[in-house]
Protein backbone atom coordinates (compact mmCIF):
# COMPACT_ATOMS: atom_id res chain seq x y z
CA UNK A 1 0.00 0.00 0.00
CA UNK A 2 2.60 2.91 1.35
CA UNK A 3 4.36 2.53 -2.28
CA UNK A 4 1.98 3.06 -4.13
CA UNK A 5 0.88 6.45 -2.53
CA UNK A 6 1.86 8.45 -5.96
CA UNK A 7 -0.16 6.69 -8.20
CA UNK A 8 -3.17 6.94 -5.50
CA UNK A 9 -3.15 10.48 -5.23
CA UNK A 10 -2.65 10.87 -9.08
CA UNK A 11 -5.99 8.77 -9.76
CA UNK A 12 -7.63 10.17 -7.21
CA UNK A 13 -6.98 14.16 -7.88
CA UNK A 14 -7.53 13.03 -12.00
CA UNK A 15 -10.74 11.78 -11.16
CA UNK A 16 -11.95 14.44 -8.71
CA UNK A 17 -11.26 17.06 -11.17
CA UNK A 18 -13.17 15.20 -13.85
CA UNK A 19 -16.06 15.10 -11.26
CA UNK A 20 -15.40 19.13 -10.99
CA UNK A 21 -15.76 19.43 -14.19
CA UNK A 22 -19.05 17.30 -14.06
CA UNK A 23 -20.44 19.73 -11.60
CA UNK A 24 -19.30 22.99 -12.68
CA UNK A 25 -20.85 24.14 -16.35
CA UNK A 26 -18.54 25.14 -18.41
CA UNK A 27 -18.53 27.17 -22.02
CA UNK A 28 -16.34 28.80 -24.37
CA UNK A 29 -13.82 28.77 -26.33
CA UNK A 30 -10.59 27.67 -23.41
CA UNK A 31 -12.19 24.55 -22.19
CA UNK A 32 -12.45 23.22 -25.98
CA UNK A 33 -8.92 24.15 -26.44
CA UNK A 34 -8.01 22.61 -23.39
CA UNK A 35 -9.65 19.41 -24.39
CA UNK A 36 -8.00 19.18 -27.91
CA UNK A 37 -4.56 19.75 -26.35
CA UNK A 38 -5.20 16.93 -24.14
CA UNK A 39 -6.02 14.81 -26.88
CA UNK A 40 -3.36 15.59 -28.68
CA UNK A 41 -0.70 15.18 -25.61
CA UNK A 42 -1.98 11.53 -25.21
CA UNK A 43 -1.78 11.09 -29.12
CA UNK A 44 1.74 11.97 -28.31
CA UNK A 45 1.93 9.87 -25.53
CA UNK A 46 0.66 6.91 -27.14
CA UNK A 47 3.28 7.10 -29.86
CA UNK A 48 6.14 7.25 -27.66
CA UNK A 49 4.86 4.40 -25.75
CA UNK A 50 4.47 2.19 -28.82
CA UNK A 51 8.26 3.23 -30.01
CA UNK A 52 10.00 3.39 -26.58
CA UNK A 53 8.26 0.88 -24.09
CA UNK A 54 11.15 1.20 -21.79
CA UNK A 55 9.56 4.41 -20.77
CA UNK A 56 6.06 3.35 -20.53
CA UNK A 57 7.49 0.97 -17.46
CA UNK A 58 10.36 3.92 -16.24
CA UNK A 59 7.31 6.65 -15.57
CA UNK A 60 5.01 3.18 -14.02
CA UNK A 61 7.87 2.87 -11.30
CA UNK A 62 8.47 6.85 -10.87
CA UNK A 63 5.18 7.05 -10.08
CA UNK A 64 4.66 3.68 -7.51
CA UNK A 65 3.26 1.48 -10.17
CA UNK A 66 4.84 -2.67 -10.84
CA UNK A 67 4.64 -2.35 -14.53
CA UNK A 68 4.03 -0.10 -17.68
CA UNK A 69 0.70 -1.86 -18.54
CA UNK A 70 -0.86 -1.35 -15.38
CA UNK A 71 0.06 2.79 -15.61
CA UNK A 72 -1.47 2.40 -19.47
CA UNK A 73 -4.56 0.68 -18.22
CA UNK A 74 -4.86 3.26 -15.65
CA UNK A 75 -4.98 6.38 -17.85
CA UNK A 76 -7.07 3.93 -20.23
CA UNK A 77 -9.52 4.47 -17.23
CA UNK A 78 -9.22 8.24 -16.73
CA UNK A 79 -9.41 9.15 -20.24
CA UNK A 80 -12.49 6.55 -20.83
CA UNK A 81 -14.60 8.48 -18.03
CA UNK A 82 -14.02 11.55 -18.98
CA UNK A 83 -14.58 10.90 -22.67
CA UNK A 84 -18.27 9.01 -21.98
CA UNK A 85 -18.80 12.40 -19.90
CA UNK A 86 -18.27 14.67 -22.59
CA UNK A 87 -20.10 12.60 -25.12
CA UNK A 88 -23.34 12.75 -22.57
CA UNK A 89 -23.36 16.75 -21.98
CA UNK A 90 -22.91 17.15 -25.76
CA UNK A 91 -26.20 14.51 -26.14
CA UNK A 92 -27.51 16.64 -24.05
CA UNK A 93 -26.91 20.15 -26.01
CA UNK A 94 -28.31 17.96 -29.29
CA UNK A 95 -31.61 16.92 -27.02
CA UNK A 96 -32.29 20.70 -26.32
CA UNK A 97 -32.28 21.93 -29.83
CA UNK A 98 -34.41 18.24 -30.82
CA UNK A 99 -36.92 19.05 -28.08
CA UNK A 100 -37.18 22.98 -29.25
CA UNK A 101 -37.56 21.55 -32.88
CA UNK A 102 -40.39 19.34 -31.65
CA UNK A 103 -42.02 21.60 -29.73
CA UNK A 104 -42.43 24.13 -32.45
CA UNK A 105 -43.93 21.48 -34.77
CA UNK A 106 -46.77 20.41 -32.17
CA UNK A 107 -47.54 24.16 -31.34
CA UNK A 108 -47.49 25.38 -35.21
CA UNK A 109 -49.55 22.18 -36.11
CA UNK A 110 -52.16 22.89 -33.05
CA UNK A 111 -54.97 25.38 -33.68
CA UNK A 112 -53.66 28.45 -32.47
CA UNK A 113 -54.00 29.16 -29.03
CA UNK A 114 -55.48 32.61 -28.98
CA UNK A 115 -58.36 31.44 -31.63
CA UNK A 116 -59.23 28.29 -29.11
CA UNK A 117 -59.19 30.70 -26.37
CA UNK A 118 -61.48 32.32 -27.17
CA UNK A 119 -64.17 29.26 -28.72
CA UNK A 120 -63.47 28.07 -25.19
CA UNK A 121 -64.16 30.89 -23.34
CA UNK A 122 -67.48 31.34 -25.61
CA UNK A 123 -68.43 28.02 -24.67
CA UNK A 124 -67.80 26.36 -27.98
CA UNK B 1 -65.50 30.65 -16.10
CA UNK B 2 -62.01 31.42 -15.28
CA UNK B 3 -61.50 32.76 -19.18
CA UNK B 4 -58.07 34.28 -18.05
CA UNK B 5 -56.73 30.57 -16.73
CA UNK B 6 -54.90 27.43 -18.97
CA UNK B 7 -54.69 24.30 -17.48
CA UNK B 8 -51.56 22.67 -18.74
CA UNK B 9 -52.20 18.71 -18.65
CA UNK B 10 -49.18 16.28 -19.90
CA UNK B 11 -50.62 13.61 -21.08
CA UNK B 12 -49.30 10.37 -21.47
CA UNK B 13 -51.26 6.64 -22.06
CA UNK B 14 -54.23 8.05 -20.01
CA UNK B 15 -56.97 7.01 -21.98
CA UNK B 16 -58.47 5.42 -19.35
CA UNK B 17 -59.30 8.08 -17.32
CA UNK B 18 -58.17 11.39 -19.00
CA UNK B 19 -61.83 11.68 -20.42
CA UNK B 20 -63.45 12.10 -16.97
CA UNK B 21 -60.54 14.28 -15.20
CA UNK B 22 -61.05 16.94 -18.35
CA UNK B 23 -65.13 16.65 -18.10
CA UNK B 24 -65.04 17.57 -14.53
CA UNK B 25 -62.17 20.23 -14.74
CA UNK B 26 -63.81 21.90 -17.70
CA UNK B 27 -66.82 22.78 -15.10
CA UNK B 28 -64.42 25.27 -13.31
CA UNK B 29 -61.25 25.87 -16.04
CA UNK B 30 -62.89 26.62 -19.62
CA UNK B 31 -59.55 26.45 -20.91
CA UNK B 32 -56.96 23.55 -20.72
CA UNK B 33 -54.53 22.35 -23.06
CA UNK B 34 -53.65 18.83 -23.27
CA UNK B 35 -49.95 17.92 -24.53
CA UNK B 36 -50.31 14.18 -25.86
CA UNK B 37 -46.74 13.41 -25.29
CA UNK B 38 -46.60 10.29 -28.26
CA UNK B 39 -49.08 7.99 -26.60
CA UNK B 40 -49.74 4.91 -28.26
CA UNK B 41 -53.46 4.99 -26.98
CA UNK B 42 -56.13 6.93 -27.84
CA UNK B 43 -55.60 9.63 -25.40
CA UNK B 44 -55.37 12.89 -27.49
CA UNK B 45 -58.85 11.57 -28.94
CA UNK B 46 -60.59 11.14 -25.42
CA UNK B 47 -59.19 14.49 -24.25
CA UNK B 48 -59.95 16.42 -27.78
CA UNK B 49 -64.13 15.15 -27.35
CA UNK B 50 -63.43 16.17 -23.62
CA UNK B 51 -63.30 19.62 -25.10
CA UNK B 52 -59.90 19.80 -24.24
CA UNK B 53 -57.09 21.56 -27.06
CA UNK B 54 -54.65 19.21 -27.67
CA UNK B 55 -51.56 19.82 -28.34
CA UNK B 56 -49.60 16.68 -29.76
CA UNK B 57 -45.83 16.16 -29.59
CA UNK B 58 -44.37 14.65 -32.82
CA UNK B 59 -42.29 11.95 -30.58
CA UNK B 60 -42.33 11.19 -26.96
CA UNK B 61 -40.25 14.00 -25.20
CA UNK B 62 -40.93 13.36 -21.47
CA UNK B 63 -43.23 14.75 -18.85
CA UNK B 64 -41.10 18.20 -18.33
CA UNK B 65 -41.09 18.88 -22.02
CA UNK B 66 -44.70 18.05 -21.96
CA UNK B 67 -45.32 20.64 -19.83
CA UNK B 68 -43.06 23.86 -21.43
CA UNK B 69 -44.80 23.31 -24.76
CA UNK B 70 -48.49 23.72 -22.97
CA UNK B 71 -46.96 26.79 -21.08
CA UNK B 72 -45.45 27.87 -24.42
CA UNK B 73 -48.54 27.41 -25.71
CA UNK B 74 -51.16 28.63 -23.77
CA UNK B 75 -49.06 31.98 -23.82
CA UNK B 76 -50.10 32.78 -27.17
CA UNK B 77 -53.32 33.40 -26.14
CA UNK B 78 -52.91 37.01 -25.39
CA UNK B 79 -56.21 36.93 -22.99
CA UNK B 80 -54.31 34.16 -20.51
CA UNK B 81 -52.54 35.70 -17.20
CA UNK B 82 -52.93 32.51 -15.16
CA UNK B 83 -51.09 29.48 -15.59
CA UNK B 84 -52.08 26.04 -13.94
CA UNK B 85 -50.04 22.35 -14.03
CA UNK B 86 -52.51 19.76 -13.87
CA UNK B 87 -52.15 16.25 -13.91
CA UNK B 88 -54.07 14.23 -16.32
CA UNK B 89 -54.22 11.09 -14.02
CA UNK B 90 -57.03 12.27 -11.78
CA UNK B 91 -55.11 13.25 -8.34
CA UNK B 92 -55.55 16.63 -8.85
CA UNK B 93 -58.70 18.55 -6.98
CA UNK B 94 -59.96 21.26 -9.59
CA UNK B 95 -61.25 23.34 -6.29
CA UNK B 96 -57.77 23.31 -4.81
CA UNK B 97 -56.63 24.65 -8.72
CA UNK B 98 -59.26 27.30 -8.66
CA UNK B 99 -58.14 28.09 -4.83
CA UNK B 100 -54.44 28.88 -6.13
CA UNK B 101 -55.34 30.90 -8.58
CA UNK B 102 -57.83 33.00 -6.66
CA UNK B 103 -54.54 34.09 -4.75
CA UNK B 104 -52.69 34.65 -7.63
CA UNK B 105 -55.31 37.37 -8.26
CA UNK B 106 -55.57 38.70 -4.78
CA UNK B 107 -51.94 38.11 -3.73
CA UNK B 108 -48.53 39.42 -4.50
CA UNK B 109 -47.83 36.32 -6.14
CA UNK B 110 -45.93 34.78 -9.07
CA UNK B 111 -45.83 30.94 -8.26
CA UNK B 112 -48.81 29.62 -5.49
CA UNK B 113 -47.36 26.01 -5.32
CA UNK B 114 -49.60 22.96 -4.02
CA UNK B 115 -48.32 20.66 -1.02
CA UNK B 116 -49.81 17.93 0.40
CA UNK B 117 -48.17 18.33 3.66
CA UNK B 118 -49.93 21.58 5.02
CA UNK B 119 -53.07 19.17 5.05
CA UNK B 120 -53.73 16.85 7.33
CA UNK B 121 -55.06 14.07 5.19
CA UNK B 122 -52.17 12.51 3.46
CA UNK B 123 -52.94 9.28 2.37
CA UNK B 124 -49.24 8.11 1.30
CA UNK B 125 -47.62 5.29 2.36
CA UNK B 126 -44.77 5.59 5.18
CA UNK B 127 -41.90 4.25 2.40
CA UNK B 128 -43.40 7.54 -0.37
CA UNK B 129 -43.65 9.81 2.88
CA UNK B 130 -39.75 9.01 3.96
CA UNK B 131 -38.86 9.58 0.15
CA UNK B 132 -40.79 12.72 -0.61
CA UNK B 133 -39.78 13.94 3.10
CA UNK B 134 -36.17 13.34 1.19
CA UNK B 135 -36.35 14.96 -1.49
CA UNK B 136 -38.09 18.24 0.09
CA UNK B 137 -34.63 18.38 2.63
CA UNK B 138 -32.64 18.24 -0.77
CA UNK B 139 -34.86 20.96 -2.63
CA UNK B 140 -34.43 23.39 0.76
CA UNK B 141 -30.38 23.06 0.71
CA UNK B 142 -30.32 23.43 -3.11
CA UNK B 143 -32.03 26.27 -3.70
CA UNK B 144 -32.86 27.65 -0.33
CA UNK B 145 -36.71 28.02 -0.50
CA UNK B 146 -39.11 27.14 2.20
CA UNK B 147 -41.00 24.38 0.82
CA UNK B 148 -42.88 21.68 2.49
CA UNK B 149 -43.41 19.61 -0.92
CA UNK B 150 -41.37 19.64 -3.99
CA UNK B 151 -42.79 16.66 -5.96
CA UNK B 152 -46.50 18.37 -6.43
CA UNK B 153 -47.40 18.56 -10.47
CA UNK B 154 -50.46 20.83 -8.97
CA UNK B 155 -48.71 24.54 -9.62
CA UNK B 156 -50.32 27.80 -10.59
CA UNK B 157 -48.40 30.64 -12.03
CA UNK B 158 -48.94 34.28 -13.16
CA UNK B 159 -48.16 35.48 -16.90
CA UNK B 160 -45.04 37.30 -15.35
CA UNK B 161 -43.91 33.88 -13.25
CA UNK B 162 -44.44 31.39 -15.97
CA UNK B 163 -42.66 33.53 -18.49
CA UNK B 164 -39.69 33.60 -16.25
CA UNK B 165 -39.73 29.76 -15.94
CA UNK B 166 -38.08 27.57 -18.68
CA UNK B 167 -38.27 24.01 -17.79
CA UNK B 168 -35.10 22.25 -19.69
CA UNK B 169 -35.15 18.98 -18.01
CA UNK B 170 -37.29 16.86 -20.27
CA UNK B 171 -38.13 13.68 -18.01
CA UNK B 172 -38.48 13.67 -14.46
CA UNK B 173 -35.95 16.45 -13.00
CA UNK B 174 -38.35 19.11 -13.25
CA UNK B 175 -39.95 19.46 -10.14
CA UNK B 176 -36.11 20.42 -8.96
CA UNK B 177 -35.73 22.61 -11.89
CA UNK B 178 -39.07 24.19 -11.13
CA UNK B 179 -38.12 25.39 -7.65
CA UNK B 180 -34.61 26.43 -8.79
CA UNK B 181 -35.89 28.52 -11.31
CA UNK B 182 -38.29 30.22 -8.92
CA UNK B 183 -35.02 30.85 -6.51
CA UNK B 184 -33.13 32.33 -9.43
CA UNK B 185 -35.73 34.46 -10.72
CA UNK B 186 -36.35 35.45 -6.97
CA UNK B 187 -40.03 34.99 -7.48
CA UNK B 188 -42.73 35.76 -5.08
CA UNK B 189 -44.29 31.91 -4.19
CA UNK B 190 -46.59 30.33 -1.42
CA UNK B 191 -47.71 27.09 -1.05
CA UNK B 192 -50.97 26.02 -0.69
CA UNK B 193 -52.67 22.95 1.31
CA UNK B 194 -53.73 20.68 -1.62
CA UNK B 195 -55.45 17.32 -1.34
CA UNK B 196 -53.76 14.49 -3.47
CA UNK B 197 -56.33 11.70 -4.34
CA UNK B 198 -54.31 8.36 -4.53
CA UNK B 199 -56.53 5.64 -6.79
CA UNK B 200 -54.92 2.38 -7.45
CA UNK B 201 -54.66 3.77 -10.53
CA UNK B 202 -51.79 6.33 -10.00
CA UNK B 203 -50.67 4.26 -7.51
CA UNK B 204 -49.78 1.67 -9.76
CA UNK B 205 -48.30 4.49 -12.05
CA UNK B 206 -46.51 6.45 -9.01
CA UNK B 207 -43.15 7.78 -8.32
CA UNK B 208 -41.07 5.27 -6.64
CA UNK B 209 -37.82 4.84 -4.64
CA UNK B 210 -35.37 4.25 -7.82
CA UNK B 211 -37.08 7.52 -9.45
CA UNK B 212 -35.51 9.58 -7.31
CA UNK B 213 -32.17 7.97 -8.16
CA UNK B 214 -32.78 8.51 -11.76
CA UNK B 215 -33.78 12.31 -11.12
CA UNK B 216 -30.87 13.09 -9.31
CA UNK B 217 -28.48 11.59 -11.95
CA UNK B 218 -31.05 13.71 -14.65
CA UNK B 219 -29.84 16.70 -12.10
CA UNK B 220 -26.50 16.59 -12.10
CA UNK B 221 -25.89 14.32 -15.05
CA UNK B 222 -27.52 15.24 -18.22
CA UNK B 223 -26.86 18.51 -19.24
Amino acid sequence: MGDQIVIKVVLVIALIVLMGILLVPRKGARPLAIRRLTYLLLLIAAIAAVVFPGWLTWLASLVGVGRGTDLLLYGLVVVFISHSMASKSENAASDQRFTALARRIAIDDAESAAEAGQRLASGR
Amino acid sequence: MNTDTWLVVPLYNEGAVVGDVIRHARETFCKIVCVDDGSSDNSADVAREAGAVVVTHPVNLGQGAALQTGITYALGDPQAQYFVTFDSDGQHRTEDAARMVQRLRTEDLDVVLGSRFLDAKVEAGAMKRLVLKTAVMFERITTRLKVTDTHNGLRAFSRFGVEKIHIRQNRMAHGSEILQEIARNNLRYAEEPVHIIYTDYSRAKGQSLWNSVNILNELFLDR
